[in-house]
């Protein structure tokens, strides 16, 4: 399966980056430097998804106690965890020659800063609990537990911000985008998701490995 | 519910409250921590009052934040280590309600002292009349709601190494909210605005935190003692 | 096609730090994040050695 989610990805990628970069034409008030939105919009949508799909796993798991659905979502966060900094990082790259800053207390920056925070969280906890079973379950009640604060806290910035900021930063993009830059950022998108799909897989199975070599191995002990 | 339940709701809450007030150095560490988190700031950025006037809602907020997060490692720790805990899970009564009686002491013990206190804090940062009302009741309404919040951490990392600082990690972003509406609320008094919004929408954290959380807690406590 | 050599490309349109600090962060990331999944499985293998699953039983 990952050979062809990995395939998926980079076909995906290089048609991505074709249109992108070749095809897509100039920004007219952003100029060359919007080009970063292939990048910043998928990796932003992934991170938003993958903490829904990393939740629903913990949830299955936690419910049913399947072992499988518990690794997918330990497998799942670090690629979440990267699709965050990733979108930050790229926001950050973004917002400064478009609107002169590095960072703004926008809603989706601050809620993204914050999903950061809460990926950081799930797998610290998972991480610091030695019995792997207590581990899965106690990271799973925190994946759900921010799944409800997610939309509280992005809603709470959003209002905030509106009482803070004003409106000296517009943050809606050009309304008219054109079709093949609209185009560029669906393939992105779609190489970004494979990719996910890809590492994901082979995380989980390295997981599945760890865990079955662990407990051949206390067994032998024993 | 019956009456079972609620007499072993209330023995739990009480017992928690003896045990607070017995251990009463714990509660003034507490409450110490949030003057002096509160009192450091005018020396950082300085002494001039519309600075201070216009920060001040936002540091006793967070400085309560901090100080109710330091008090959640008492939460549940004594009672895990002990055995009191895992008498509870298998107490028969819904642990949802036991850990909620545990939450309720825990607050009065370390929230209201920190909520009857803010008034005089907030003096010190020039802040007057109205917004020091607003201050008390929102963190009257906001503190519950870090307490509970607090609990799912602190139940969580329950025998964990390094569980203070874990706690803080897991906790911390999920105060956003509270800070926001807390703040903001003081923040919109001391400048002649509307408030029911900030308070209304902090009222509804608490009653959805209330219903939700203790739910939370409990299957944390359960999954810390399997 | 837009752009009228390497240079330009490489530069655009003066947007050039940001463009491919984005993209290039963005490669190493994720190369990064293979590597080390790879890596973690290739060493679970070299460390517990072959293991006959369930030989016991």
């Amino acid at each position: 399966m990952v050979p062809v989610f990995a395939v998926l990805a980079v076909v995906l990628g290089i048609a991505g980056l074709y249109v992108g970069f070749f095809v897509a034409p100039t920004d007219f008030q952003q100029g060359e430097s919007y080009r970063i939105i292939f990048i910043h919009v998928p990796a932003a949508w992934m991170s938003m998804f993958i903490y829904m799909v990393m939740a629903f796993w913990a949830g299955v798991g936690l419910t049913f106690n399947t072992r499988l659905s518990s690794m997918m979502a330990r497998a799942l966060a670090p690629t979440g965890a990267l699709m965050t900094f990733l979108a930050l990082w790229t926001g950050a790259l973004w917002g400064k020659p478009t609107w002169g800053t590095w960072w703004v207390w926008d809603a989706r920056l601050t809620s993204e800063l914050i999903l950061l925070f809460l990926y950081i969280g799930y797998m610290s906890l998972a991480a610091a609990i030695d019995d792997v079973r207590r581990a899965d379950k106690a990271a799973a009640v925190f994946a759900l537990v921010g799944v409800v604060n997610v939309p509280i806290i992005y809603y709470s910035v959003q209002w905030w911000n509106t009482l803070h900021q004003g409106a000296s930063v517009s943050l809606t993009r050009a309304p008219s985008m054109a079709q093949s830059m609209l185009l560029g950022m669906l393939l992105m998108a779609l190489a970004f998701w494979m990719y996910s799909i890809a590492v994901s897989l082979m995380r989980v199975r390295a997981i599945i490995m760890e865990r079955e070599r662990a407990s051949a191995w206390a067994q032998e002990l024993a | 519910m019956n009456g079972g339940a609620w007499q072993a709701i209330r023995a739990v809450a009480w017992r928690d409250i003896l045990v607070a007030m017995r251990g009463r150095a714990d509660v003034l560490t507490t409450v110490i921590f949030f003057a002096i988190v509160v009192s450091l700031f005018p020396l950082g950025v300085g002494a001039d009052p519309g600075i201070l006037q216009t920060i001040g809602p936002g540091v006793v907020w967070v400085a309560a934040l901090l100080a109710s997060m330091l008090a959640l490692g008492r939460l549940f720790a004594g009672d895990f280590e002990d055995g009191t805990l895992e008498q509870l899970v298998l107490a028969g009564e819904p642990l949802a309600m036991l850990v909620l009686a545990k939450v309720t002491a825990h607050w009065l013990a370390t929230g209201l002292p920190l909520v009857i206190l803010s008034p005089l804090l907030g003096v010190q940062f020039g802040l007057t009349g109205d917004a020091l009302w607003v201050m008390m009741w929102s963190l009257a309404i906001g503190t519950p709601v870090l307490s509970l919040l607090g609990a799912i951490g602190a139940a969580l990392t329950l025998g964990v190494r390094g569980a203070g600082a874990l706690t803080a990690l897991l906790v911390l972003p999920l105060y956003v909210p509270v800070l926001i509406f807390g703040a903001g609320a003081v923040s919109a008094a001391a400048q002649n605005m509307q408030i029911s919004a900030h308070l209304s929408l902090l009222g509804a954290m608490m009653f959805t935190a209330v219903a939700l959380a203790p739910w939370a807690i409990a299957s944390a406590v359960r999954i810390a003692l399997e | 096609m837009q752009w009228g050599s390497v240079s330009e490309f490489l530069a655009m349109g003066g947007y050039g730090l940001y463009v491919w600090g984005s993209y290039l962060v963005t490669a190493l990331v994720l190369g990064a994040e293979v590597l080390l999944i790879r890596r973690r499985g290739r060493t679970t293998a070299a460390i517990t050695g072959p293991t006959e699953n369930g030989a016991s039983e």
